[in-house]
C-alpha cells in the first residue's frame, strides 16, 4: 500500500511534487482528513488498476477496510443469472486502467464516443494522475458489460461526472505501483522516487520507464488498495485545453465507423418500409423477381418491413424500390400536424393561477413546439451476425446493456451468448440511446441466416426514424409592481419514449421520493427543469398524451422548448414593467453564479448597443447540468437577409453574432466545452428558426437534408465566441446538451425585437409555405441521382 | 458482367461491377475505401466529397460506367501518405480541433480543398460568401471551426 502523509504536507510516494493539501472538493469541510479512495490492483501479466463506478464506494481514510457493496437492486432490469457470476467478483463493476509494456495505457471507456469527445477526457483524467502523455492513452469503447446493471448509459450530460473520480484513483494507484516496483528494484525508499512523463527516476541517474516496469508492478492476484487524488490547485492536465485524441483518424479518414467496419460475408443491407410509421406488411407480390436482380442475395419479410441483402447498397436501394409491396395500417395514419396540434391542445390542463385581483396583473403565453428530427449525419446502422446459439453486434449503442438484453430476448438467446460491440457513432443527438437498428439488424440476420451490414436510408431516417416530440407550453405570469408575484409553465407533449434504460435506473430513485405517485417522465421534467429567477411561486408540470409516435431524446429532452417559452416571458415581463431584458434578467436571477455568465455574456456581447431597424439583440439564461449558462445573440431579420436565394435551401433571418458563457463547475477540457457550446448553438439556431418535421397523413415529409432545415453554413453566424468560466464549484458538470436551451431562447428573443412579432410556434418558419417538394412515400426511398460529373467544381 | 477501370488514390483499379451502380458503392462495398462517408445518397449530404481529377464531386450521384481508365479518383487517403506530412487543409483541421463525431470531415476538407483551387483559379481568395456558399452538412455543428481552418488552411497551400 502507497505511504499517504495526512498534514499540512502531504507526498504521495514522493515524486518531485510536492502537493499541499488543501480544501477542495474531496475534502470535507468539517476539517477531517482527506478522503481516501479505495481501488484495486488486478491479477494479470502486465499492471492493471481499478475502481469503482459507484460514488457509494468512495471510502474515507478510516474506512479503508470497507466492504465492496452490491450493485444497484434492480432485479428486473436484466436475468441476474446472466451476471451472478460476474458481478460476484468484488472487481465486476469496476472500470479498469492497464498500463503496457510499451509505456501506453489502455481504458476501455462504457460509454459511447458519439462526437462530445469523451474519449479525449478520459485520457487527460489519466494523464493527470498516472504521469503520462495525454498521446500515450489509448481509449477504446467498452463491449456491453451486463454487470454494471445501470453504468453504461451514455445520457443527460452524465459521462463527465460519473467517470471523474474512478478513472482518476485508478490512474493515481496505477502511478503508485509503478512507484514501488521500481524502489523494490532499485532497493531505495519510494521517497526518493519521482515520475515525469511516463518515467520513473531514481536516486543516481536511475530511471525505468512505465513499459519496462509494467510487468514488475503487476500482480498475481487482487490487491485492494486506498489512495488520495491530487490536490486540485496541482492539475496540469485537468483544465488545460487538449485537441481531441481521435483528430488524426477524423482527418485522414482512419477513423472507423460500423459501416467502415469488414465483418466477413456481412453484406450490404437495406429494409423496404411502410407509407406510414409502423405500417405492416401483409403481402409481397414480387418477392421471386426482386430475388432475382442483379446481385440480390437475400430477400425477407421482417417485422419492420422487407429485408434485401445485396452485393453493393446501390443494389439495395435498387431492390427496395422494385418490391412491390401491400402494407397494413400503421400507428399513426391519417394524423398530420394540424390533428397532432388539436391532439396535444385538447390534452392541454388549465393553468392552475386564476387571474387574480385589480392590484396584479397577468400575462399568459402559449408556445408550439413541431417535431423535429434527431438524426445525426450517419444514419441508423448496424452488423449482425446470428447463429443458432450465438450472435455478435456492432453498432454505435448509448445504451449497450439493455439492447443487448433485449436482442436476446428477441431471438431467444440467453444473454451471455449476444455480444455486443459498441462502435464509435457518426453523431448521436439523443438517437443512439436506441438501438433500433442493432435489434432489425439481428432479426434480418437470423432470417437470412447470413451476417449482414444493414443501414437505413437517408429518407427512412427522417421518415422512421426517432423524433423530438411536438409539444405546447402555456405560461402564466402573475405580477405587481416590480414585483413578479407566480410563474407558472404547463409542458403538454407528445409522449417521449425513455426506455432506452435510463427509465429503470430512475424509477426506484423516483418512488423513494416525494415525487412518488408521479409518471416516469414527469420525474424527469421535475428533474431537469427550473425557473432560474425570484419569480415567486413558479410551477412547472409536464402532462403527455400518444405514445404511438417514434420520439426519443434530441440533445435534450424539455429544457430547449422550456426555456425558450419561459425567456420569451421574461422579456414580455420586462417589458411590461418597464425594465431593460438584461437588467430584469440580472434584478431576478437567483445568485451570483448566474449573474456572472449573464454580465459576462452582456459584457463581451456589447449588450445595448445601437441596432438599425430590422436587426437586435436577445439575451438568455439557462442553468442546468450543475452549471449555468447565458447567451447573447444579434439577429439580422431584414428583407435583404431573409429573402437571399440559395438553391433547395431555406435562409430567412440570419443570427450574425453569438457571444454564449458557460459554467459548467470545472471544465476538464475547456477546447472540448467550447466544442459542444459551438454544436449546442448551431442546434439552438436550428430548433428556433428553420428545424422541423411536417407529419402528414402519419408520416413525415422530410426526406433529405435539403427538406429538414439544420443550419447549413448560408444560416451560421460569422461572429460565435464562447466564453468556457474558470473554475467555479469545482466539480465538473454537463455540456453535451448545454449548448442548446440558451442559444435557442436568445435567438427567440432577439427575433421579437428585430422584427415586433411575438414568436409561438417553433421553428419559426413551421408554417410557412413548405419550400420543397416531399419525396414520394411509394417506393419508399429515391434513386440516387446520375448526373453528379456536371456539378464538378 | 462489365469490369470498370479507373484510378483510385494513384492505383489502377479494375473492377467486375454492373455499370448503373454508384462509384460510392463501388468504393465502400467492393474496394474497401471507406473514407468517403455516405449521409444521404442523393448529392445532398456531400459526406462523400471526393475528388475526380482533381475537382470535387460526389461519388454517390456518378453511376462507375461513367468513368475512364484515366480518371483519377482521390478520396481522403489519398490526400496524403499515411506517416508523411499532411495536406495544408488537413493540418489547418487539426490545429483548430474541427472535428467532432468526424463522420463529415473527410468530405468537408475534399470540398474545402476545391473550393479554395476554385477561388485561387479566379485569382482571388476566400470570402465569407464562398464559405457560406459550402452545402457539405455538419451535424454536430463544427461550421465556425469548418470557417477558420479553410482560411487557415488556404493560407498554406
Amino acid at each position: 500500500m502507497g505511504e499517504v502523509v495526512e498534514g499540512e504536507q502531504r507526498m504521495t510516494g514522493v515524486h518531485g511534487k510536492h502537493r499541499k493539501a488543501r480544501t477542495n472538493e474531496d475534502d470535507d469541510p468539517s476539517g477531517t482528513p482527506r478522503r481516501r479512495f479505495l481501488g484495486y490492483v488486478l491479477a494479470g501479466p502486465t499492471l492493471a488498476v481499478a475502481a469503482s463506478m459507484g460514488s457509494d464506494l468512495i471510502g474515507r481514510a478510516d474506512d479503508a477496510e470497507a466492504v465492496v457493496p452490491s450493485p444497484p437492486e434492480v432485479s428486473d432490469l436484466v436475468d441476474l443469472g446472466d451476471v451472478i457470476s460476474l458481478a460476484a467478483t468484488p472487481t465486476a463493476n469496476m472500470i479498469t486502467v492497464v498500463v503496457n509494456t510499451d509505456s501506453t495505457a489502455s481504458f476501455a471507456i462504457p460509454r459511447a464516443e458519439v462526437g462530445q469527445g469523451i474519449t479525449t477526457t478520459a485520457a487527460m483524467l489519466i494523464s493527470e494522475e498516472l504521469d503520462l502523455e495525454v498521446s500515450r492513452i489509448h481509449v477504446t469503447l467498452a463491449d456491453a458489460r451486463p454487470e454494471l446493471l445501470f453504468n453504461q448509459l451514455t445520457a443527460g450530460s452524465s459521462s463527465v461526472r460519473s467517470i471523474y473520480r474512478p478513472v482518476r484513483v485508478a490512474a493515481a494507484l496505477a502511478r503508485e505501483r509503478l512507484i514501488k516496483a521500481a524502489a523494490d528494484m532499485w532497493g531505495v525508499p519510494q521517497s526518493q522516487i519521482t515520475t515525469g512523463n511516463g518515467v520513473v527516476h531514481g536516486p543516481g541517474g536511475r530511471s525505468a520507464t512505465y513499459g519496462q516496469l509494467a510487468t514488475a508492478a503487476a500482480s498475481e492476484q487482487v490487491t485492494q488498495l486506498s489512495i488520495t487524488l491530487k490536490d486540485p490547485s496541482d492539475f496540469t492536465v485537468i483544465g488545460t485545453a487538449q485537441s481531441r485524441i481521435d483528430a488524426l483518424d477524423a482527418v485522414t479518414g482512419r477513423k472507423t465507423y460500423t459501416m467502415d467496419l469488414h465483418v466477413p460475408d456481412a453484406l450490404p443491407t437495406m429494409v423496404c418500409r411502410p407509407p406510414t410509421i409502423n405500417g405492416k406488411v401483409v403481402s409481397v407480390t414480387n418477392l421471386a423477381a426482386v430475388r432475382a436482380m442483379p446481385g440480390v442475395t437475400d430477400v425477407a419479410v421482417v417485422s419492420t418491413g422487407v429485408a434485401v441483402r445485396a452485393a453493393t447498397f446501390g443494389q439495395c436501394i435498387d431492390a427496395v424500390r422494385a418490391l412491390n409491396v401491400t402494407w397494413g395500417k400503421g400507428s399513426e395514419d391519417g394524423k398530420s400536424d394540424a390533428t397532432i396540434l388539436t391532439e396535444l391542445k385538447n390534452a392541454e390542463v388549465p393553468l392552475a393561477v386564476p387571474p387574480l385581483n385589480l392590484l396584479t396583473h397577468t400575462i399568459d403565453g402559449s408556445f408550439t413546439f413541431w417535431f423535429r428530427s434527431n438524426s445525426p449525419l450517419e444514419t441508423n446502422c448496424a452488423i449482425a451476425d446470428v447463429r443458432a446459439d450465438s450472435a455478435e453486434i456492432w453498432s454505435p449503442l448509448k445504451s449497450p446493456i439493455v439492447a443487448q438484453q433485449k436482442i436476446a430476448t428477441l431471438l431467444g438467446l440467453p444473454i451471455s451468448a449476444v455480444t455486443v460491440h459498441v462502435s464509435t457513432s457518426g453523431g448521436s443527438f439523443g438517437r443512439h440511446l436506441f438501438w433500433d437498428a442493432a435489434i432489425e439488424a439481428a432479426e434480418i440476420s437470423k432470417a437470412v441466416g447470413k451476417p449482414v451490414k444493414l443501414m437505413w436510408h437517408r429518407t427512412d431516417d427522417f421518415r422512421h426514424g426517432r423524433t423530438h416530440p411536438m409539444a405546447t407550453n402555456r405560461v402564466r405570469a402573475v405580477y405587481s409592481g416590480a414585483n413578479v408575484l407566480s410563474f407558472e409553465q404547463r409542458h403538454t407533449s407528445i409522449q417521449t419514449d425513455f426506455s432506452h434504460g435510463i427509465d429503470e435506473v430512475l424509477s426506484a430513485y423516483f418512488s423513494s421520493t416525494p415525487l412518488g405517485a408521479v409518471t416516469f417522465s414527469q420525474g424527469i421534467f421535475e428533474l431537469t427543469q427550473n425557473v432560474p429567477y425570484n419569480f415567486g411561486v413558479t410551477t412547472q408540470i409536464l402532462d403527455e398524451v400518444d405514445a404511438g409516435f417514434h420520439t426519443g431524446s434530441m440533445r435534450n429532452i424539455y429544457s430547449p422548448d422550456v426555456a425558450t417559452a419561459k425567456e420569451l416571458m421574461v422579456d414580455k415581463l420586462a417589458k411590461a414593467v418597464g425594465k431593460d431584458r438584461y437588467q430584469f434578467r440580472r434584478t431576478f436571477l437567483k445568485d451570483d453564479r448566474s449573474r456572472a455568465v449573464l454580465d459576462k455574456a452582456a459584457q463581451v456581447g456589447n449588450w445595448g448597443r445601437a441596432m438599425v431597424p430590422g436587426t437586435a439583440q436577445g439575451i438568455a439564461f439557462h442553468a442546468e447540468y450543475k452549471g449555468v449558462s447565458a447567451c447573447l445573440v444579434e439577429i439580422d431579420c431584414r428583407s435583404g437577409m431573409v429573402n437571399r436565394t440559395v438553391p433547395d435551401a431555406f435562409t430567412g433571418p440570419r443570427v450574425t453574432k453569438v457571444v454564449f458563457v458557460v459554467d459548467v463547475g470545472r471544465a476538464i477540457n475547456p477546447r472540448g466545452v467550447e466544442a459542444q457550446m459551438l454544436g449546442g448553438i448551431m442546434d439552438g439556431i436550428a430548433q428556433a428558426l428553420t428545424s422541423s418535421l411536417h407529419f402528414k397523413n402519419g408520416l413525415p415529409l422530410e426526406g433529405s437534408w435539403d427538406n429538414y432545415y439544420y443550419t447549413r453554413e448560408w444560416n451560421v453566424p460569422p461572429d460565435v465566441q464562447v466564453v468556457v468560466m474558470p473554475p467555479t464549484t469545482g466539480a465538473p458538470g454537463g455540456a453535451g446538451e448545454f449548448g442548446v436551451p440558451a442559444s435557442m431562447a436568445a435567438v427567440a428573443c432577439a427575433y421579437w425585437q428585430a422584427t415586433g412579432v411575438f414568436p409561438t410556434n417553433f421553428p419559426i418558419n413551421h408554417n410557412q409555405s413548405l419550400g420543397f417538394t416531399p419525396l414520394p412515400t411509394v417506393p419508399p426511398i429515391p434513386q440516387s441521382p446520375t448526373d453528379g460529373l456536371s456539378h464538378t467544381f | 458482367m462489365p469490369i470498370h477501370s479507373f484510378i483510385v488514390n494513384g492505383q489502377p483499379v479494375s473492377v467486375p461491377v454492373d455499370d448503373d451502380v454508384r462509384l460510392l458503392w463501388v468504393l465502400r462495398d467492393l474496394l474497401g475505401v471507406t473514407g468517403p462517408k455516405y449521409g444521404c445518397g442523393l448529392e445532398v449530404c456531400r459526406a462523400c466529397t471526393s475528388h475526380i481529377n482533381g475537382k470535387a464531386f460526389n461519388p454517390c450521384a456518378v453511376p462507375v460506367s461513367q468513368l475512364a481508365p484515366t480518371d483519377e479518383i482521390t478520396t481522403i487517403e489519398g490526400l496524403s501518405a499515411p506517416g508523411g506530412p499532411l495536406h495544408p487543409m488537413q493540418q489547418a483541421w487539426l490545429d483548430h480541433d474541427v472535428a467532432q463525431c468526424g463522420y463529415c470531415q473527410p468530405g468537408q476538407i475534399m470540398a474545402a480543398i476545391a473550393l479554395v483551387n476554385e477561388v485561387r483559379a479566379a485569382g482571388r481568395s476566400v470570402t465569407d460568401a464562398d464559405l457560406d456558399g459550402i452545402r457539405n452538412i455538419c451535424r454536430c455543428g463544427t461550421y465556425p471551426r469548418i470557417r477558420e481552418a479553410i482560411v487557415a488552411g488556404a493560407a498554406q497551400m
